[in-house]
């Protein structure tokens, strides 16, 4: 190991030593390409192409056909998009699904920012109690929310009763006002570990030494937390806000286990409303539907990205 | 672009975490803060109480549910359910099936992901690899719901509507971040290495096996882990995709106890809790090691 570690630095400086490299020794690289680099990135590439761009560009195709999923169809030009923007169905599914993302965006990161300022804090037994914070994180989200499931409606009512809480008293899963409470409830139980693990990189980036010069000046816990802590974290806080909402809004096991977008469609997302045009015989307009909803995430995604360079945080 | 080092704060983040024995012990000297540590065991049990549920309404039995809170512990404890739950979902199957889609998913997510990162970083300079980067990375801006009802139709088409199938899209699925998470480490190996193996007459394969991938060791561990739990846990996928329910994968078999005519939660809660365990016995054993390739991955 020695030997070639000192073989390599007695060469000259290497050919291919990335773009900064200066001119003429990339012209001399790029004749020399190993044409094993293709063999490494080429077939992945054409799989990627083929299992994820054509059918995103197929998708496209029949958003513009009447195509029910079997049998024939036609070309019937932006209909199936001037419909959706007319059914209640749809525009509630989108209403829907961004309330939950934003509720739950904010209660997640919230919960986690605390989790981790206590794992982060001088505390008995750290190991241990960081252990099972990080549970919910290798469990099957639709399985959780089965279990879940069984609490809101049988076990919760049942306590209410008990202690004399009638409004508490029946399933809050069979309430149509309060079965989105159930939802954001086990998206967060389930997405504050993930949330957690970022911010508890984020506070540990920040030297010891700051807190100590802010103790030194008497600055309380509170004021710490506010002007110091908050600020040095904020690229994470950004990071764990934009992961968080974008995987919010398509959000589908925890709503299958628990509610299956129901009562009636109260709490049908929108990845539920597309994935219902495999079966339902609406193929194409779900298909439009999905444009859609890509095109808004995209909106969003840039708008995040704008945001993120004028803050001067890099991903 | 550059991932990793764009991001001011993760190299100190890294150092910290190198440091953080020695500024545990160092910190242990304070006084430790008892009202926080009772604040977070209280809060542990929101996480706590649902597993106790579950595993106490495994070894109930019906008459035991009855119309109870089913919080309580039963008193002669009815191991039978896990039996019944193993004959009823076909659990060794199921088993089977999940543990092949894992297995080949996370040994796909690893191979391709380190050439493709490794291809790309040493021919930086080339348009073709920027530019193949740069389209990888543009997947992550398409929600799976967009593709998914064309894909479906496609993989069926070309009879991958099984496990196999599967296994094809996890890997395709996750390629773009785990390529970024590989990328920003690749960057940080010298290319003096590999120059003088290449003297010796070493190919480039030679190069990426015997050298970059052993050096990739840590974020293989992150990536693994990622493509082990998304891979195990997954959902979405396999519903849609596997056509025989008889190769179903566990989280999707569970939809069993879910008719509108069940109730028979004592084997539903004994499959639940056989479907999790796998992965809760893993994570509890080698909680440091996941839990550290994780936080890699979340400072990348």
């Amino acid at each position: 190991m020695t030997t070639t570690s000192q073989v390599g630095k007695a060469t000259p400086p290497s050919t291919r030593h990335t773009a900064s490299a200066g001119s003429p020794p990339l012209r001399q690289s790029r004749d020399k390409i190993d044409p094993t680099f293709y063999w490494m990135l080429i077939p992945v590439l054409a799989l990627f192409a083929f299992f994820i761009t054509l059918p995103a560009l197929v998708g496209v195709f029949f958003s513009l056909t009447n195509y029910a999923g079997y049998g024939d169809w036609k070309f019937i030009g932006l209909t199936n998009y001037i419909n959706i923007f007319k059914d209640p169905a749809v525009l509630q599914s989108y209403l829907f699904t961004f309330f939950f993302a934003l509720t739950t965006t904010v209660v997640v990161n919230v919960v986690s920012l605390a989790i981790a300022l206590g794992l982060n804090a001088r505390i008995k037994w750290r190991t241990g109690i960081r252990t099972v914070f990080f549970i919910p994180m290798v469990l099957s989200a639709l399985i959780v929310s089965f279990v879940f499931n069984y609490l809101f409606s049988n076990t919760l009512p049942v306590l209410a009763e008990r202690f004399g809480l009638t409004p508490l008293a029946s399933s809050i899963l069979a309430n149509e006002n309060l079965a989105w409470i159930a939802i954001v409830l086990v998206t967060v139980w389930q997405a504050a570990p993930g949330a957690t693990i970022i911010y508890l990189a984020g506070l540990q980036s920040v030297p010891s030494e700051v807190y100590e010069a802010a103790d030194l000046d008497g600055a309380g816990s509170w004021r710490q937390f506010t002007h110091l802590t908050l600020p040095l974290i904020l690229g994470y806080l950004v990071i764990n806000v934009i992961l968080g909402f974008k995987g919010f809004l398509g959000t589908y096991e925890i709503i299958v286990g628990l509610t299956g977008g129901g009562p009636g469609m109260a709490t049908q997302s929108v990845a539920m409303r597309i994935f219902s045009g495999f079966t339902g015989g609406d193929y194409s307009y779900q298909m439009a539907n999905a444009v859609i909803y890509f095109l808004i995430t995209l909106l969003i995604s840039v708008i995040q990205l704008r945001l993120i360079q004028r803050r001067g945080v890099s991903l | 672009m550059t991932v990793s080092t764009a991001m001011p704060d993760s190299a100190s983040a890294a150092d910290v975490r190198h440091q953080l024995p020695v500024r545990r012990s160092s910190r242990e000297g304070f006084k430790i803060n008892w009202w926080l540590t009772a604040l977070m065991l209280v809060a542990s049990l929101t996480i706590l109480l649902p597993l106790y549920f579950t595993v106490a309404m495994a070894l109930k039995s019906a008459d035991q549910i009855g119309t109870g809170t089913g919080l309580a512990w039963p008193s002669p404890m009815n191991w039978n359910n896990f039996a019944e739950a193993y004959v009823a979902t076909n659990f060794p199957k199921a088993f089977l099936s999940t543990a092949f889609v894992t297995v080949f998913s996370v040994l796909g997510a690893l191979a391709s992901s380190s050439l493709v990162a490794y291809a790309i970083v040493r021919n930086w300079h080339r348009k073709f690899f920027r530019g193949s980067f740069v389209y990888l990375l543009s997947a992550m801006f398409i929600p799976f719901p967009v593709i998914i009802l064309p894909l479906i139709k496609q993989t069926a088409l070309l009879g991958l509507d099984n496990p196999g199938g599967v296994i094809f899209l996890h890997v395709l699925g996750g390629i773009s971040f785990n390529t970024l998470l590989y990328i920003a480490f690749v960057r940080s190996i010298p290319v003096e290495l590999e120059e003088s193996a290449r003297m010796d007459g070493a190919t480039t394969w030679q190069v990426f096996r015997k050298i970059i991938f052993p050096l990739l060791a840590p974020m293989n561990a992150t990536v693994g882990i990622f493509a082990f739990l998304g891979s195990w846990n997954d959902f979405l996928l396999p519903q849609m995709m596997i056509a025989d329910p008889a190769l179903q994968t566990l989280p999707v078999v569970q939809m069993l106890f879910q008719g509108e005519f069940n109730t028979d939660y004592s084997l539903a809660f004994a499959s639940y809790l056989m479907a999790m365990a796998p992965t809760l016995v893993v994570y509890i054993l080698a909680q440091r090691w996941v839990l550290s390739g994780v936080m890699r991955g979340a400072v990348k």
